[in-house]
């Protein structure tokens, strides 16, 4: 015969109910068929993918036509709060973009002039290093990717950037959605978004979409590490600069003055 | 073993029995639900990307999956159990065939009351009447 | 034991339903929230992190302040501390709950928050400090348990309850270094790109926790039986005045290296905060309010006949408790990132649902501190006796 106090009654269907809580396993309803998963052919591949910014070739329509065509493809929300503003790519003043190299001394035409801004797809990214659950991450061909299923909405990513190149939705997109591009997903509210470098168009073979879009050809996209490549034809030929060099995030756009 | 209050413990314990088993022993008693959810596949092929037995248990693993290849390895080839090549798309492959939503998805989701949120993000083709 | 918590007087149980009724707003406005987005607090494409970030990185350090009760105790027999040690805990494990519940009202995806367990990132430092916030609940519940209980039955704890409060020790350090480590291993933020950021948040912990216990303390002394006694409060008093000084001398050498070296980079984001920049001064009322209130409290701390004096204690206690909650919860966050990486001057205001919220989570804190208090007190009060400390075979 056994008499138990509640406190031990109370542990011991704790500790059953904690036991029991993974649940008894199922065997899987019916078998896994045989399958595999390839890539697409005709997919564009690099080893290391960069974008060179050609600041003599860029105009003021290259500005409105690449923004619009990126956030257009891309279903990005046209919200006017500044507050919640989503930014793929978007135009800054030289002297905003390059805070440290400029002087007083440089033409204010060169210091206002517009720069196109984006991700940079850094080689030594913050953003994934703190990154707590890797819904964004460096690919192997240098396109740090954002992955809007598994994104918890810490927005760690979006503090450890040194460039403010990502944006939060912090409310539903949908309504500030134009025409959608049935091609592509919106996101959701709570999730961060960037430039993915068009890793969807990639895979179809296609250049992103800023730079097939750009009417002056001042972006380039291409293979660092093919030496033949016009990127790497571009930067051996004219000086470039990077944002923010001296914090080692090894950034992957490439400004030429 | 003493059972304190042993006129009310005891008809308590089968009562609640009784209440926790109640979906599995109801439809004997009470006769088959008034509602049964048929899914209407409205779309150009006759056949899913695998067998049906295996998508109605499986397709929420399937998605998961192709979720993953896409997003996070860039595989957009599915080659199915049976060899045939498909672009792994929701709102495209999917849908193309099971093109009402309404129909087809929400009949069941609705019954179970499921509400997958694919379609937060994935843009739901437009249904035609 | 837990029934303690059960009974009270109507006093008590109005207090409780005032509690209830905050919790209630919090959480009618956190659905809102949830329906709508993050959208309705005042965060913006700027300035990433608000309210509910910085109350979760004040409160860390109230969680880890009770090493500074547990260490001299338990480590170094230091009876005096043996009343209020219990107490200490139960500061950290509300304290822990709320840090916890404040991290999750910030995500845009809590239904997500698994993955951080299913997808472990040992390079992210929100990783870690999940991980060692989960382990110091944990250690904190069991001790406090199993201490409270031993003392209840006027007996020795269990030996084996030593080496997990050694344990706690460098624990509840670990916690507010790895908080810090959120903030000073950031290149592209350079206020908080800074190696002293571990020790000022480590000295404005051991100031305000203490300070905040020390009010405790004598608010149980006024409404129960129990009396934690004039020692430990006053003992209490010296810790948050040597910690309160290390602080203070901490941010005067942060001033220094700034603005000696004069890196525009770093000085702009102390200009914004002290003087306003180019129009954008929300801030400036605030960090000088903190700046004189701590001053002030530091300074009648540091006279021992006003740090006895306990009516004038309770002020300098306050004045330090709220400086430093201005500094870390309120200032340290938000002026990380203004300006922000381009240069634009965003500047941060919480909104209503906001505060409504964050209100409602101190709320939970307050009701989960309480029916601890009620616990703990409770049993001092029936066993009336000093305590007994852990292991025999170490007296003599």
């Amino acid at each position: 015969m056994m008499s138990i106090g509640r406190r031990e009654f109370l542990r011991i269907a704790g500790t059953c109910a904690v036991l029991g809580l993974p649940g008894i396993p199922t065997p899987p309803a019916s078998a896994q068929p045989s399958t595999r998963f390839v890539a697409a052919s005709g997919v564009r591949q690099a080893k290391q993918w960069a974008m060179v910014v050609d600041l003599d070739k860029l105009t003021e329509a290259d500005r409105i036509i690449c923004v619009e065509t990126c956030h257009r493809v891309h279903n990005v929300p046209q919200i006017d709060n500044p507050r919640h503003e989503i930014r793929w790519i978007w135009a800054e003043s030289f002297k905003r973009v390059f805070q440290e190299q400029t002087n007083e001394f440089i033409p204010s035409n060169l210091l206002k002039r517009a720069v196109l801004v984006f991700c940079n797809h850094c080689g030594n990214p913050p953003c994934t290093r703190v990154c707590p659950t890797q819904a964004t991450w460096r690919r192997e061909d240098g396109i740090v990717m954002m992955d809007w299923h598994r994104c918890i909405g810490c927005r760690y990513c979006m503090v450890a950037c040194p460039y403010g190149s990502r944006s939060f939705n912090w409310q539903d997109p949908r309504p500030f959605i134009g025409m959608a591009n049935q091609d592509f997903s919106t996101r959701t509210k709570g999730v961060v978004e960037k430039c993915t470098f068009c890793a969807e168009r990639l895979d179809q073979g296609l250049r992103p979409a800023c730079v097939e879009s750009c009417p002056s050809g001042a972006l380039v996209f291409g293979d660092l590490q093919d030496e033949h490549s016009e990127v790497r034809q571009l930067l051996a030929s004219r000086f470039s600069i990077r944002r923010r060099p001296g914090l080692g995030t090894q950034p992957e756009v490439y400004y030429l003055i | 073993m003493i059972v304190y209050d042993k006129e009310k413990i005891i008809p308590g314990i089968i009562i609640f029995l009784l209440l926790a088993t109640l979906p599995f022993w109801y439809t004997f008693v009470g006769g088959q639900p008034s509602v049964v959810p048929e899914p209407q596949i409205s779309g150009p092929a006759t056949q899913c990307v695998e067998p049906k037995t295996y998508m109605r248990n499986s397709h929420t693993d399937l998605l998961n999956t192709w979720r993953n290849e896409v997003v996070r390895k860039g595989n957009r080839v599915y080659i199915a159990s049976d060899g045939k090549e498909y672009r792994i798309s929701l709102s495209n492959t999917c849908m193309d065939c099971h093109s009402n939503k309404t129909e087809f998805c929400d009949a069941c989701h609705n019954y179970l009351q499921i509400v997958p949120d694919c379609w937060n993000c994935h843009i739901q083709p437009e249904e035609s009447k | 034991m837990l029934e303690n918590a059960l009974k009270g007087s109507p006093k008590y149980w109005g207090w409780i339903g005032v509690l209830m009724i905050v919790i209630v707003a919090g959480f009618l406005f956190y659905l809102r929230q949830v329906e709508f987005g993050l959208g309705i607090t005042g965060m913006s494409r700027d300035v990433n992190w608000g309210f509910y970030i910085a109350q979760f990185t004040f409160l860390v350090g109230i969680a880890a302040s009770a090493v500074m009760v547990v260490l001299p105790y338990y480590l170094h027999n230091y009876i005096v501390f043996g009343k209020i040690t219990i107490l200490g805990e139960f500061l950290a494990i509300s304290s822990v709950v709320t840090c916890i519940l404040f991290v999750t009202v910030d995500l845009g995806q809590p239904q997500r928050a698994i993955n951080i367990i299913l997808y472990p990132s040992p390079r992210s430092m929100l990783f870690w400090d999940m991980v060692v916030l989960i382990g110091y609940f944990l250690l904190n519940v069991v001790i406090s348990r199993v201490t409270l209980d031993a003392e209840g039955k006027s007996i020795s704890p269990p030996g084996w309850i030593r080496p997990v409060i050694y344990l706690s020790i460098p624990w509840a350090i670990s916690i507010h270094t790895v908080t810090a480590f959120i903030y000073c291993g950031l290149g592209g933020r350079s206020f908080w790109l800074s190696a002293i950021l571990a020790p000022r948040f480590l000295a404005s912990a051991f100031a305000s926790g203490p300070a905040l216990l020390i009010l405790l303390c004598l608010l149980v002394r006024k409404v129960t039986r129990f009396d934690p006694g004039k020692e430990p409060i006053q003992k209490l008093a010296l810790i948050v005045t040597y910690a309160m000084t290390a602080n203070v001398f901490f941010i005067l050498l942060e001033c220094f290296t700034t603005f000696y070296s004069g890196i525009p980079e770093h000085t702009i984001h102390f200009r914004y905060l002290f003087l306003g920049v180019a129009g954008a001064d929300a801030l400036t009322p605030w960090i000088w309010v903190s700046v004189v209130m701590g001053v002030a409290g530091l300074v009648l701390l540091l006279v021992p006949r006003l740090r006895e004096n306990e009516p004038v204690l309770t002020i300098s206690c306050l004045a330090v408790f709220i400086s430093l909650w201005i500094d870390k919860g309120l200032s340290m966050v938000i002026t990380g990132f203004v300006p922000s990486p381009l240069g634009e001057f965003t500047e941060y205001t919480p909104t209503i649902p906001e505060l409504t919220i964050s209100l409602g989570i101190y709320a939970i804190g307050a009701l989960l501190l309480t029916g601890l208090f009620k616990i703990g007190v409770k049993v001092k009060e029936e066993t009336n006796r000093p305590p007994v400390l852990v292991s025999k075979a170490r007296s003599g």
